[in-house]
């Protein structure tokens, strides 16, 4: 744990990253930003994890293999995000949400 | 010390993330989402998880943000600005995020957490003896799991992204 850091901070800290990763999700109408958004939104559920381990649970480590996991998931579906956004865009040359009905079929 | 690079840290996490969901220029906004994971990763290494951090670094500062570089340059121009989104809107989410951000500090601060004292860090084998075990508690099969995962994301991937231009 940090020296003189309570876990009340750190929680404090993800949900304030958490919620501007709410506010970007539902201002932004690109699906690039859109993914940026749900990236921090991610990486504050896997502060929480790691925090919460590490100050209430130091013996185990259950925390740490829920992040891991997080990473992979969250790389795993970046890339294909990306490679959808790349489809998307040779299709319809645009990324912004409106324009995005092609996939209905 | 260590107090006041976590607050440091923080502060610049809350700047550049506010910055990410708001910068008019999307390369630009990408950019500040790094700084934010490289503190995230700065908080991992303060509470002495050093894996962790190394694979927040390589896998999000690596890997995640040079693809979503690629694909910014792919289907954007670099000059081009971003539509703000209706005052009325954005008046909306920040109501939104905003009683979202308080019912949780509520909720995390009425709870009583007892945080147990402790400044052992962990070794690597230790994590990895964790995931590769297949007794009680042993992560094998999630760990397994995931590895098929990200090879069905990288077939996926590539045959997603071939794709078909489509007929007129």
């Amino acid at each position: 744990m940090i020296q003189g850091i309570s876990i009340y901070e750190i929680l404090t800290l993800s949900t304030i990253i958490f919620f501007i990763g709410v506010y970007g999700f539902l201002t932004r109408k690109n699906l690039i930003t859109m993914l940026l958004s749900i990236e921090l939104i991610l990486n504050a559920s896997a502060i929480n994890f790691v925090v919460i381990n590490k100050y209430l649970f130091p013996e185990n480590l259950q925390g740490v293999y829920f992040s891991i996991f997080i990473i992979a998931v969250a790389a795993a579906e970046s890339a294909l995000a990306v490679a959808i956004i790349i489809n998307l865009y040779k299709l319809i040359t645009s990324v912004e949400v409106e324009d995005t009905e092609i996939m209905k079929y | 010390m260590e107090r006041i690079i976590f607050y440091i840290l923080a502060l610049i996490m809350i700047v550049f993330a506010i910055k990410t969901v708001s910068s008019r220029k999307m390369l630009r906004s990408v950019i500040y989402l790094l700084f934010v994971l490289i503190g995230i990763s700065g908080i991992y290494f303060l509470i002495d998880y050093t894996f962790l951090a190394a694979i927040q670094l390589a896998v999000y500062a690596g890997g995640v943000i040079v693809l979503i570089i690629f694909s910014v340059l792919m289907v954007h121009h670099i000059e081009l600005r971003l539509d703000v989104t209706s005052i009325k809107d954005r008046i909306l989410a920040g109501i939104i995020s905003l009683a979202g951000i308080s019912v949780t500090l509520f909720a995390i601060y009425t709870y009583k957490f007892n945080p147990v004292e402790n400044y052992n860090a962990i070794d690597v084998d230790e994590i990895g003896k964790g995931l590769l075990s297949y007794k009680e508690g042993g992560f094998i099969l999630p760990f397994e799991v995931i590895s098929v995962l990200l090879v069905a994301v990288m077939i996926g991937a590539i045959i997603i992204a071939k794709g078909k231009r489509l007929e007129q």
